[in-house]
């Protein structure tokens, strides 16, 4: 076996568009602020024995109730002559520190039950979350006073309360987390490498938990300081003389009215403090929880942006479907350019099935959403090509225009028939609405319409299941959902992508015969994407093979299954197993695809390519046509030279 | 005649079952049920079935991560799923496991090398001088350059992350690998670089696979016997030439008669019951019953013992009707 392999390095980890946790985080305004804010507040705080402060504790009574900007006493002073200024920061440090603490010794129990809990499973996990549920049961505020009252008051006590009330937010967070983790296989994987479940439970899982606890704890730190100034303003917290931001609230309250500042400075201070700690901790979870990452927050516009340039000019032919020229699609992301689908034609007459294969990020599926403007956007966009759909070019249509093809002349049909289906509506329901959507059809004539449509697709007593929800439906009956869905309003075209690759082989046959028999009833092109080649032989009459965002070659099913011209097609033919073939040697293709946001000059094959020569490493290669209907994209092709290279 | 390594006799695991606090009992599946299954030292064991039908749960009986509900599974001629209570590990130097899911077998926060330390460590107990040569050398054996021990997995691709799946499970220097899937989640170029892969392995390291797929090309390619199963139990046992040239019981027919090949344009006539029966309300007698066209009164009674031979003791069918006898 050639080293081939050895030495092609895995993904780069260069630079890539995604940016750093921290850059991320300074690009969210408002928690940089709120990290601005808190880090002033912290320093002030930390800075306290160096500043020159009065003592806090002592008293002046001479000097009672100075106003703000008072000689000497830049805040005033309160009802026994303290300085409110040397207090203030004096008792923000007492405030963040307890905060700190209770957040810390919750999140270190809360997070260790949790991960116990989760893992461990079964009794364990149930007498674990009941405690935890005895004491969310209590109100908040009111378990606090209790524990402060039972243990006495106290800058301490109250501080073990905070923690303890917090514990049970802790604990449920990280115990989820922790289920869904310990099923993963990379446990099971650590179990079968000898450890045991404590290294399982803290070497393992505990990493994965890591960003979770830290992002409760940001969410969390401001409450905590928060509820310990409530205690320490109904005076169970720290006890005169020692300052900090809820007793100097609590002093105030009682001369609110004639001295006002006493109360409001410290007031703001709690603000100032939890607000900046909670921007900052939004801005925390946002960079690190991996669904606002993956840009679940952005939503994309109805349909991709079109961004030609120029509009080639091609004249449509009767008897065309689709007839799609030149095809580019790009994803721009941070500050990479990726090329999914770098200039594809694609024609398909009417009643034809057409066959995309290709390899995994080959760009078949981008292709194929580019034609209805399925691709997300952001980051996609379609930059060059025409599609005409019976002569009119879709990408010139208005937003309105495309909206009424889509489920009409064109319909989808996708591998996972559940992200098609709704699970919380009727499949009758469904196909009602699919029905009515383009059709002015009575409530009850659609009713009617949606039974034939799935006596159609030959599921067996249709008006009673129409009652029935997506789950209730076997994988293979939800794809003959998704086909009578398809096929609900007269498609003229269905895009298939992948539909029968989740399924068992014998319903996979079955679904592929029902499809190839309803194309030929109604007439209806089908683009029909796959890896498979023996799914291709059941159903396609011709093949395009697409290698990074190209088609290579394209011709007739038998003509590129028995003599296929290009090197990728006839080395990815050769690797493939054929049942009934047990002896065949698999020539493995050594390498992998080039990544589309760097592809090579020329031919994009060539690295992987034993006929290599040196020109085909520059310039464009063409897709040189040797027949009619039959081209390659190739200098030195398997078969008869092309007429035209 | 080689002796046996693995011998699996009437496992069985049932899911849910038991009774409710207040006595009721609650439904319970079988997953898998009366399994039966020989493995010599150095075949390939080819397990096929569609899903549901109890491969994986066969697997990880086997490697220990489930633990069965009824039967024995022995190495060796010892019980080591009785014993992996005790010491599990005993069980892990023994028998290794490869994962359909090659990146989520992965730790995602662990470097490659701390991933192929564990086996070496908590298995071998082997100390750093001996550890560092043993990390190149299964580099080595699954075609990766040693620059990649220190990288993470989301920086592999699929392949490349199963073949660091498969230098794990040599590094306990096992008897026994079972594959789950190794190759599903792969396109076809890498599924035949990682096949040739294994295929070389087991020559190299003297082993012994049980790979499970539900592509019946792969497992052909790949196997020297092959177990067919359906609704939990094997229905059709022998040399993977015999079974895949001369299918016995009903179900297989329909199998290979459903696989896309290349070049095959017919495919079964699109009318056929494919519906599983249920699980929590299993037929009596066969489960194919529904599905099959040969069947008889006589299938509603019990399940056929898998004891149908054509002349050959090695190809066994669980069918009283089986194809070939007419
Ligand atoms: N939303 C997106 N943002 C950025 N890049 C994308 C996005 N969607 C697809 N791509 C990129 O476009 C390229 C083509 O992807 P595509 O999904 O079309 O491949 P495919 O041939 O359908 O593969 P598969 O067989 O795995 O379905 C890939 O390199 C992929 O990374
Ligand atoms: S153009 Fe050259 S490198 Fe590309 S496939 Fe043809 S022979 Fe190979
Ligand atoms: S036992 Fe009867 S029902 Fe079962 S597979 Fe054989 S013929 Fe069919
Ligand atoms: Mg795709």
């Amino acid at each position: 076996m050639a080293e081939v392999t050895a030495g092609t390095a895995p993904e780069k980890k260069k630079k890539r568009g995604r940016p750093s946790a921290v850059r991320l985080l300074m690009n969210n305004t408002l928690a940089a602020g709120g990290l601005v804010v808190l880090c002033l507040v912290i320093l002030l705080a930390l800075a306290a024995p160096l500043l020159p402060l009065p003592n806090p504790d002592v008293t002046a009574p001479a000097n009672r109730l100075q106003p703000l900007f008072a000689e000497g006493h830049l805040l005033g002073t309160d009802a026994l002559g303290r300085d409110i200024l040397s207090r203030l920061i004096w008792g923000t440090r007492v405030s963040l520190a307890v905060g700190i603490s209770a957040t810390l010794i919750a999140a270190f129990f809360g997070s260790l039950i949790g991960l116990v809990a989760g893992y461990a499973g079964g009794r364990v996990d149930n007498l674990m979350m009941r405690g935890i549920d005895m004491i969310m049961a209590f109100p908040y505020i009111l378990l606090a006073l209790a524990i402060v009252a039972a243990l006495g008051p106290g800058l301490l006590n109250a501080l073990y309360a905070i923690a303890v009330v917090n514990i049970p937010f802790f604990a449920r967070n990280i115990r989820g987390i922790t289920v869904g983790l310990s099923r993963r296989e990379f446990v099971d994987a650590a179990r079968l490498s000898g450890k045991s479940n404590a290294q399982i439970l803290f070497m393992e899982i505990l990493p994965n938990v890591l960003p979770v606890i830290i992002i409760t704890m940001s969410t969390t730190i401001g409450w905590m300081i928060l509820e310990t100034a409530g205690l320490s303003f109904l005076g169970l917290g720290a006890q005169p003389p020692q300052a900090d931001l809820g007793s100097m609230l609590g002093d105030g309250r009682k001369i609110l009215f004639t001295a006002p500042h006493v109360s409001i400075v410290p007031g703001l201070m709690i603000f100032v403090l939890v607000m900046s700690i909670n921007l900052l901790g939004d801005g925390v979870r946002d960079v690190l929880d991996p669904r606002l990452k993956s840009g679940a927050l952005s939503r994309p516009v109805a349909r991709t942006a079109v961004t030609r340039t120029n509009v080639p000019d091609v004249r449509p032919k009767t008897g065309t479907t689709l007839d799609m020229q030149g095809l580019k699609t790009e994803f721009h992301v941070g500050g990479d350019i990726y090329k999914a689908v770098g200039g594809v034609d694609l024609k398909l007459k009417q009643g034809e099935c057409l066959g995309l294969v290709g390899e995994s990020g080959s760009g078949k599926s981008v292709t194929a959403m580019s034609i209805m403007g399925l691709v997300p956007t952001p980051p996609g966009r379609i930059v060059d090509g025409v599609a005409l759909l019976e002569g009119d070019d879709l990408f010139s249509m208005t937003d309105e225009q495309v909206r009424q093809l889509r489920g009409s002349v064109v319909s989808h049909v996708f591998q996972d028939p559940l992200s098609t289906l709704h699970p919380l509506f009727t499949v009758g329901d469904q196909l009602v609405e699919a029905i009515q959507a383009h059709q002015p059809l009575s409530s009850a004539d659609a009713q009617k319409k949606a039974a034939d449509l799935l006596a159609m697709v030959r599921i067996p007593n249709p008006a009673e299941r129409l009652k029935a929800y997506p789950h209730e439906l076997s994988g293979g009956m939800r794809q003959r959902v998704c086909i009578a869905m398809a096929l609900a309003n007269d498609a003229r075209m269905i895009i298939a992508d992948e539909p029968t690759t989740a399924l068992d082989v014998t319903v996979q046959a079955q679904v592929l015969s029902l499809l190839a028999t309803l194309r030929k009833e109604h007439n209806v092109a089908i683009l029909f994407i796959t890896h498979d080649f023996g799914v291709v032989s059941a159903i396609c009459d011709r093949v395009a093979v697409m290698y990074a965002g190209k088609i290579v070659e394209t011709g007739t099913t038998d003509e590129i299954l028995s003599a296929p011209a290009h090197p990728y097609t006839s080395r990815l033919i050769a690797c493939v197993p054929v049942l009934g073939e047990p002896g065949r040697r698999l020539d493995a293709i050594e390498g992998r695809p080039p990544v589309v946001n760097n592809l090579p000059e020329g031919c994009a094959f060539a690295a992987r390519c034993p006929k290599a020569q040196p020109d085909c490493r520059s310039g464009e290669i063409p897709l040189a046509e040797m027949s009619e209907g039959r081209a390659v994209r190739c200098l030195y092709p398997e078969t008869k030279e092309p007429i035209d290279a | 005649m080689p002796e046996a390594l693995l011998e699996i006799t009437d496992a069985e695991r049932r899911f849910g079952g038991g009774r409710t606090l207040f006595g009721k009992s609650l439904p319970a599946v079988h997953a898998v049920q009366g399994v039966a299954l020989d493995v010599k030292k150095g075949e390939t064991m080819g397990v096929v079935g569609e899903s549901g039908c109890g491969k994986s749960t066969l697997a990880r009986l086997i490697v220990g991560l489930d633990k069965p509900t009824g039967g024995t599974i022995r190495f060796d001629g010892t019980d080591l799923v009785a014993e992996a209570k005790a010491d599990p590990r005993k069980l892990a130097r023994k028998v290794q496991y490869v994962f359909q899911d090659p990146v989520a077998s992965l730790n995602p926060r662990k470097t490659i090398r701390t991933i192929l330390e564990a086996p070496l460590i908590h298995l071998r107990g082997f100390d750093g001088q001996k550890r560092e040569e043993r990390l190149r050398e299964l580099m080595e054996a699954v075609n990766l350059a040693p620059e990649f021990l220190d990288r993470y997995p989301h920086e592999f691709s699929g392949g490349q992350a199963q073949r660091i799946g498969i230098a794990r499970a040599l590094a306990a220097d096992p008897d026994m690998i079972v594959l789950d899937e190794p190759v599903s989640a792969l396109d076809v170029s890498v599924q035949a670089q990682v096949l040739n892969i294994l295929d070389r392995l087991k020559d190299e390291f003297g082993l012994t696979y049980i790979f499970i797929s539900h592509d019946l090309s792969v497992v052909e390619s790949v196997s020297d016997r092959v177990a067919v199963m359906y609704f939990g139990r094997i229905v059709e046992i022998g040399p993977a030439k015999e079974v895949f040239a001369r299918p016995r019981h009903p179900y297989t027919h329909l199998l290979l008669n459903s696989a896309p090949v290349p070049g095959r344009k017919s495919l079964i006539p699109e009318d056929t019951n494919t519906e599983l029966p249920d699980p929590y309300n299993p037929p009596p007698g066969c489960s194919f019953f529904a599905r099959c066209p040969r069947g008889t009164d006589v299938c509603k009674t019990a399940f056929p013992p898998l004891d149908q031979t054509d002349g050959n003791e090695n190809h066994r069918a669980a069918c009283y009707h089986p194809h070939g006898d007419d």
